[in-house]
């Protein structure tokens, strides 16, 4: 269960210029939940992991991580909190242990602590016998691995992930995506950027919206269909014979209907209340229902929705 | 907004810092490679130098300085010369990459996520290279006064020893200056080539076309033609003297003359009336020497302050995204 707020954003804002990048946003985070921010490009996730780590200072707003006033107490924010930034890098002539043993020498560990969590952090992403390894000779999943690595040795309250999978295949994302629900068994708060969408669903607890600089959407990721989907129940129905979609939308409380595009007779409802007895009533006798059943609500469609929505209105 | 100020040590994860950097440098293949080749042209020419000295040893009391200036056959240049040279290309090559590199390896915001701020991470870069830097020239130094006193068959004078250590430390400053240029371009410039290529642009402007070209220009821009109705022009001269000093290469040139030559007695521009009394030729004190290269000195050091400072503020300016 998440425990207290860990992060905790307040009318967070950052300007460059003229150009607002982050607008008054709010934030919290708990212990033991992994918060999934998403959105375009330039929608000001990175930034809002930038002012909590306290690398860039806020225009306006205030944060506390873990604690702390990322602002005015930016080394023990940074004490507490494991960054792994996209496209991480590390000293290419280091072996993986040299490279970890001077973040874990700035991060004021001892040589023994440094050891042996060392060894741990490795062992546990997969990479025990690479630590004597010069980072140079690895792939990018295992780059990946061991910034990670990096992460768990700190121990920390606070782990912000930005675009952590992007590198790896199938098997090592489940893998990973594996790990980051290890940290939140350990208790500690994620914070995880992705634009791998069904990846986020699989693992957060919430996700926070983004659309230029502002938190559109907040919530579990069943409250945004609800919000965004208009319903909240989706429902898969397989029929056919004639116009399926129009009935299907002169069904009262039907929402939305779109064709699955899985085959030619498959179609998701999207309704306010369970509708299936409903549907199966009104296609009685119009055309031939094959199937009928709950779909989760897919984080994939909210976004897609949510943007398209937005772009019709702007 | 209300200024909050920041808590913690500016300086905490200085010494790891340190500590990593220079490790770097010192096991580094540039280094070792650049040190190879420095310390054998500087024994081929000690080598030669004490051959040239040793036939004539009873000409001068300072066998030692001698060492450094002299350039022996078949040579053509002097130690002096040589470490004048290779000093601010080994700063360039130690400094050119220093934070453009971290940007480019992406692990700029990886090592600034932990409890480090910037000032600790460049400054601690600087104290490094500079660390790195001193250690080579002072093993070179080492190794040409042992070399000196195996040939020669004779320890160093007091004052020698003073004067070889003031010209080090000189040399040291002098270093400092390239390698703040280099670090400032390293923070300018994000491909370490464009920083490496400023910075010896700069260097090539100071070394060649300073005294040569600029100098000239803009004193006669400045003061008129450098020769009156009556002869040379002392406001011209007094002009070109104080644009010479705006360049290290000058500062560098003029305290190692005094400490090296101890018969030098001015650095500037000397009448006649001035010489009254003096004994041409015979050597200043090695105090009255420290005192004349003191300005030139002190210029060396406040140069390598102002390149760092300029190089700090940009850096605490940057945005960290790498």
């Amino acid at each position: 269960m998440p425990g207290d707020v860990v992060i905790r954003a307040a009318g967070l804002t950052k300007r460059y210029g003229e150009k607002l990048a982050v607008d008054h946003i709010d934030l919290e985070v708990r212990a033991g939940e992994i918060l999934g921010i998403l959105g375009p490009n330039g929608s000001g996730k990175t930034t809002t992991i930038l002012m909590l780590l306290g690398l860039t200072e806020p225009t306006e707003g205030r944060a506390e991580v873990a604690g702390f006033d990322p602002l005015r107490d930016p080394l023990e924010v940074k004490r507490r909190v494991g960054y792994l930034p996209d496209q991480i890098g590390f000293y290419d002539g280091l072996s993986a242990r040299d490279n970890l043993a001077y973040t874990g020498r700035l991060a004021g560990l001892a040589r023994r602590e440094i050891d042996d969590r060392f060894e741990a952090a490795m062992v546990r992403v997969g990479l025990p016998e690479y630590g004597r390894a010069r980072v140079g000779t690895f792939s990018q999943g295992m780059r990946q691995r061991l910034g990670l690595a990096e992460v768990l040795m700190k121990e920390p309250s606070v782990a912000i992930l930005d675009e952590p999978t992007t590198a790896l295949d199938p098997h090592s994302t489940q893998e990973f995506l594996e790990m980051i629900r290890g940290l939140k068994a350990d208790g500690t708060a994620v914070l995880l950027s992705s634009h791998h969408l069904d990846q986020v669903q699989s693992v957060c607890d919430r996700v926070a919206l983004f659309n230029r600089g502002r938190i559109a959407l907040a919530g579990s990721v069943t409250e945004l269909a609800g919000r965004v989907l208009g319903g909240g129940h989706v429902i898969d129905v397989e029929a056919r014979g004639g116009d399926v979609a129009g009935w299907l939308a002169a069904v009262p409380g039907v929402v939305r209907v779109q064709p699955l595009g899985l085959g030619p007779d498959l179609y998701r409802v999207d309704c306010r209340i369970d509708l299936r007895a409903e549907i199966a009533r009104h296609l009685a006798g119009e055309a031939e229902l094959l199937g009928i059943r709950f779909a989760a609500p897919s984080l994939t469609e909210v976004y897609n929705r949510y943007f398209e929505e937005a772009r019709d209105a702007a | 907004m209300p200024l909050r100020e920041r808590r913690g040590s500016p300086w905490t994860g200085l010494g790891t810092v340190i500590a990593k950097e220079t490790a770097d440098h010192l096991s580094g293949v540039r280094m070792v490679v650049i040190e190879v080749l420095v310390y054998l042209v500087a024994l081929v020419v000690a080598w030669f130098s004490t051959t040239t000295i040793r036939e004539s040893i009873g000409e001068s009391p300072f066998l030692f300085l001698r060492l450094l200036t002299t350039a022996p056959d078949p040579i053509p240049f002097s130690f002096l010369g040589m470490v004048g040279l290779v000093t601010p290309i080994i700063a360039i090559a130690f400094g050119f990459d220093a934070i453009n590199g971290e940007f480019n390896q992406r692990t700029l915001s990886r090592i600034l996520a932990q409890p480090i701020y910037r000032d600790a991470l460049l400054f601690g870069k600087f104290l490094a290279r500079l660390l790195a830097l001193t250690i080579a020239l002072v093993s070179l130094w080492l190794l040409v006064l042992g070399l000196g006193f195996i040939r020669l068959g004779l320890p160093p004078g007091f004052e020698e020893l003073i004067r070889m250590l003031g010209f080090l430390v000189a040399t040291i400053a002098y270093g400092g200056v390239w390698l703040a240029l280099a670090m400032l371009f390293s923070v300018l410039f994000r491909a370490p080539a464009t920083a490496a290529l400023a910075a010896l642009g700069m260097w090539l402007l100071f070394t060649l076309f300073w005294s040569v070209l600029v100098t000239p220009l803009l004193a006669t821009l400045i003061a008129g033609p450098s020769e009156g109705i009556l002869g040379p022009s002392v406001a011209y001269a007094e002009t070109a003297q104080i644009l010479n000093r705006l360049s290290p290469e000058t500062l560098y040139g003029d305290t190692t003359l005094a400490l090296l030559q101890p018969s030098t007695r001015a650095l500037g521009l000397v009448f006649v009336s001035q010489l009254r009394g003096a004994l041409l030729g015979a050597p200043l004190p090695v105090a009255q020497s420290f005192l004349l290269i003191w300005p030139q000195l002190t210029g060396l050091i406040a140069t390598t302050i102002v390149l760092f400072v300029i190089a700090y503020i940009l850096f605490q300016r940057q945005e960290i995204r790498a």
